[in-house]
């Protein structure tokens, strides 16, 4: 047993270190800190940063342009992004389709696609879930029917997708499609790459409950897509699409980015007064904030010997929906805390505070602008990328065998 | 980063799970549990022969091991037999307050320690004072022959059958002061001390102490005195991580039988297993006994860290055991229905054991004030 890293792991971890030092921009790193709204264009900026180091695309293999990382690696870059601060990678194309490809792609697809999720030329979004789809998600109905015409074979797409994530910014969606309405409903699923430039496709805002914009409707109406824009084989998208979802869920505990939102609740819970006294020195909010970071420093330890079981050779399965449901759990209760530190300043909501070009009144500690929002946003970890239930029954199922 | 265990550790393991499952099935377990003596001298004399008791001490003290995770490959499996031996109480409370303060006529014990000829107990709570490390009400005054000892210890592990006791008796300043504690070696035939035993309701037997005007030579003091409180945190810490072991180790028993339950158990012509009310209960069971096996794993590395390191993650551990101890021990006996309320179903005994760790040298309220106040002395 021995829980430290190596001494060339701890060299790697300087060198993540000095880059973020050096090349994360101090105006990325103050929103994200303090939790404001970051536009399309810092999210590429930062994306076009990390690609000139060559660690964008950090989970592909070096053939395809990545680093080549080690699963420890790939966790002590996470961490340090998250203790610095840095904008999260937008994970559609990066994380996701690029793994798809890359496993089920031709070469075709790969030739083309890869290299401009790299250097930004796209901008992708996910198309799963739908109004009827949910945690069911084989349920899909969006449907793809495949022609042929002068221009060559095609599929003709009819159909709604649900909480597409920054869809607004994105131009091209990879989405689950019913190529097979006969065959069982895990079998009639395609893979299907649209741009979402073509006639018949629109992106309807959906507001959330924190005000933000950061989900959409996509519908789909006779949307014309080349049939070359098939992954894999016609009726077998579901293996693509769960094999999307289990990929690289060694990083899905969050570790880093509870560990610095802890360390942003101490820091505030020092400076805000209860009874005059700080907060911290509550006794109620002091056991609250003890049991979270014991909690966090348990789940890391659970990270890390999952981490060490793969590079062994083992595979993540359904251990990741532990990781899920834990991570997410402290994720929420530290949201909780930051939000009940700032007592009766949470509830004044001015969303243009959270704009970078803010000028206005501010109301409360600069914190305090934020705190809410983000306690309401963060009950969609629980909820997407399987709901925490999901993840219990594949726990059942996979681990307990029952 | 490494999270498998020595070879010499998976074969110590190995070899003690063999023996406690041949040894120590639950009928027998029960017997010895239930006895008049407390524990059975013949296992506990082979538990000192493979070599259980060598592997807490380290090599410079006549052990072949001491670090945090031999005691945590140990108790874990003593945890997955329930054995009520008294290693705990011996070998590690009171043999770590030797080893640590003991001088080189007072350390002459411990190769009897470890040969399991002589058993050694640790006296330090006290009807008044529960889970406190600084608060000793015991006092010790000089006079012309040595000392003179006058107080009470509580529930002291395995005392009838104590040889020798670590007593903590206050030399100095005010009842909750870290300065002023002082250690005391005495042997159990020491004229005006009292051991009264009584069983405990998760097996074995402890006691309670009075001492009336015990009267010590000087040599009988345990280290440098009135600085006995150093000696107790490190004894007491090595104690706190061998019980989060032992709780894991009860711990995987109780959620392995209660899956096998939901597996087997039919009710309205199905398994119990292929509800999800319960399945949830089960995947949660799961998830907690990992957590808790990680929190046993950080306190383990942390043994030999600094003071504030070391003690933070002995009390992050000892709180998370608590808490999960608890609900493993609750959800074990839901899921299990009415036979889980017997006394012939062994998880009722990992049950009553889990809830009962909590009790012992700090449950999860005490660790987390603890932690808290650990974590205010680290920031300033």
């Amino acid at each position: 047993m021995d829980l430290n890293f190596t001494p060339e792991e701890e060299i790697f971890r300087n060198e993540v270190r000095a880059f973020l030092a050096d090349r994360l921009p101090a105006r990325l790193s103050d929103k994200v800190a303090n939790g404001k709204h970051l536009s399309k264009a810092d999210m590429q900026e930062w994306h076009a940063i990390l690609n000139t180091r060559g660690w964008l695309a950090n989970h592909w293999p070096v053939a395809y342009g990545g680093p080549g990382w080690s699963a420890v690696e790939k966790f002590i870059f996470e961490h340090e992004c998250c203790l610095a601060s840095a904008p999260r990678i937008v994970p559609f194309g990066v994380n996701m389709l690029g793994p798809v490809l890359i496993k089920f792609g031709n070469e075709t697809q790969k030739r083309h696609w890869l290299p401009r999720i790299l250097d930004g030329s796209d901008w992708w979004c996910q198309g799963y879930s739908e109004t009827g789809a949910g945690s069911d998600l084989a349920a899909v109905s969006t449907t793809a029917l495949r022609g042929h015409d002068a221009q060559g074979d095609h599929y003709i797409v009819n159909g709604q997708k649900a909480w597409t994530t920054l869809g607004q910014h994105a131009n091209m969606i990879f989405c689950l499609v019913r190529t097979n309405r006969e065959a069982k409903k895990q079998e009639g699923i395609s893979f299907l790459l649209i741009d979402m430039t073509t006639p018949g496709v629109e992106v309807r805002p959906v507001i959330t409950l924190d005000g933000v914009h950061e989900v959409n409707e996509v519908f789909f109406t006779d949307v014309r897509v080349p049939a070359e824009n098939l992954v894999g084989e016609e009726d077998k998208g579901w293996t693509c699409a769960k094999y999307l979802l289990t990929y690289e869920r060694t990083n899905i505990a969050g570790v880093g980015l509870s560990v610095a939102a802890l360390e942003r609740l101490k820091r505030i819970a020092a400076q805000q007064m209860r009874n005059g006294r700080p907060l911290a020195e509550d006794p109620s909010f002091a056991a609250r904030m003890a049991r979270v970071e014991i909690d966090l420093e348990n789940m890391k330890t659970t990270n890390l010997r999952m981490i060490a079981a793969v590079v062994g050779g083992g595979v993540p399965g359904a251990e990741s929906s532990m990781l899920k449901i834990r991570g997410t759990q402290i994720r929420q209760e530290i949201s909780s805390l930051n939000r009940r530190a700032m007592g009766p300043y949470a509830r004044p909501f001015i969303t243009e505070a959270l704009e970078d070009d803010y000028t206005g009144m501010q109301v409360g500690p600069e914190a305090a602008a934020s705190a809410a929002a983000l306690y309401f946003n963060n009950r969609k970890l629980s909820i997407f990328g399987g709901s925490n239930e999901i993840q219990k029954n594949i726990i059942s199922k996979m681990i307990l065998g029952l | 980063m490494n999270f498998e265990h020595t070879e010499e550790r998976r074969m110590l393991a190995d070899s003690l799970n063999r023996f406690i499952a041949e040894q120590y099935s639950f009928e027998a377990r029960d017997r010895i549990a239930q006895s008049a003596h407390g524990f059975s001298p013949e296992i506990w004399q082979q538990f000192a022969e493979l070599g259980v008791i060598g592997a807490l001490f380290r090599e410079t003290d006549g052990g072949f091991g001491g670090a945090g995770f031999d005691i945590a490959v140990v108790f874990e499996a003593l945890g997955r037999g329930l054995v009520v031996e008294p290693i705990l109480g011996s070998a590690v409370l009171a043999g770590e307050a030797i080893t640590a303060a003991g001088n080189d006529a007072q350390k002459a014990v411990l190769a009897d320690i470890i040969g399991g000829t002589t058993i050694a107990a640790l006296a330090h709570d006290e009807p008044d004072t529960h889970y406190e490390l600084a608060r000793v009400l015991t006092r010790a005054e000089r006079s012309a022959n040595g000392w003179v000892l006058n107080g009470a210890k509580a529930v002291v592990l395995q005392g009838e059958r104590a040889d020798l006791f670590v007593v903590s008796a206050r030399t100095a300043g005010a009842v909750d002061d870290e300065a002023g504690i002082s250690l005391f070696l005495l042997s159990a035939k020491t004229p005006g001390l009292i051991v009264r035993g009584c069983p405990t309701i998760d097996g074995g037997r402890v006691a309670e102490l009075s001492l009336n005007g015990v009267a010590l030579s000087p040599d009988a003091l345990l280290g440098v005195e009135g600085q006995g409180f150093a000696t107790l945190e490190r004894a007491i810490g090595r104690g706190v991580l061998a019980l989060c072991a032992e709780a894991l180790g009860a711990m995987e028993v109780a959620k392995a039988a209660t899956l096998d339950y939901l597996r087997t158990r039919k009710q309205f012509g199905v398994f119990i297993g292929s509800f999800q009310a319960l399945q949830h209960r089960m995947a949660d069971l799961l998830l907690e006994v990992e957590q808790a096996r990680s929190a046993v794993i950080n306190a383990a590395a942390a043994l030999d860290a600094d003071r504030l390191t070391r003690e933070r993650a002995l009390s992050a551990a000892k709180v998370s055991i608590g808490r999960i101890g608890a609900l493993v021990a609750e959800e074990s006996i839901q899921m299990h229905g009415g036979i889980g309320m017997t006394w012939e179903l062994p998880l009722a005994h990992y049950a009553k054991r889990l809830i009962m760790i909590d009790h012992q040298l700090g449950d999860e309220d005490h660790h987390l004030q603890r932690f808290i106040a650990l974590g205010r002395q680290t920031a300033a």
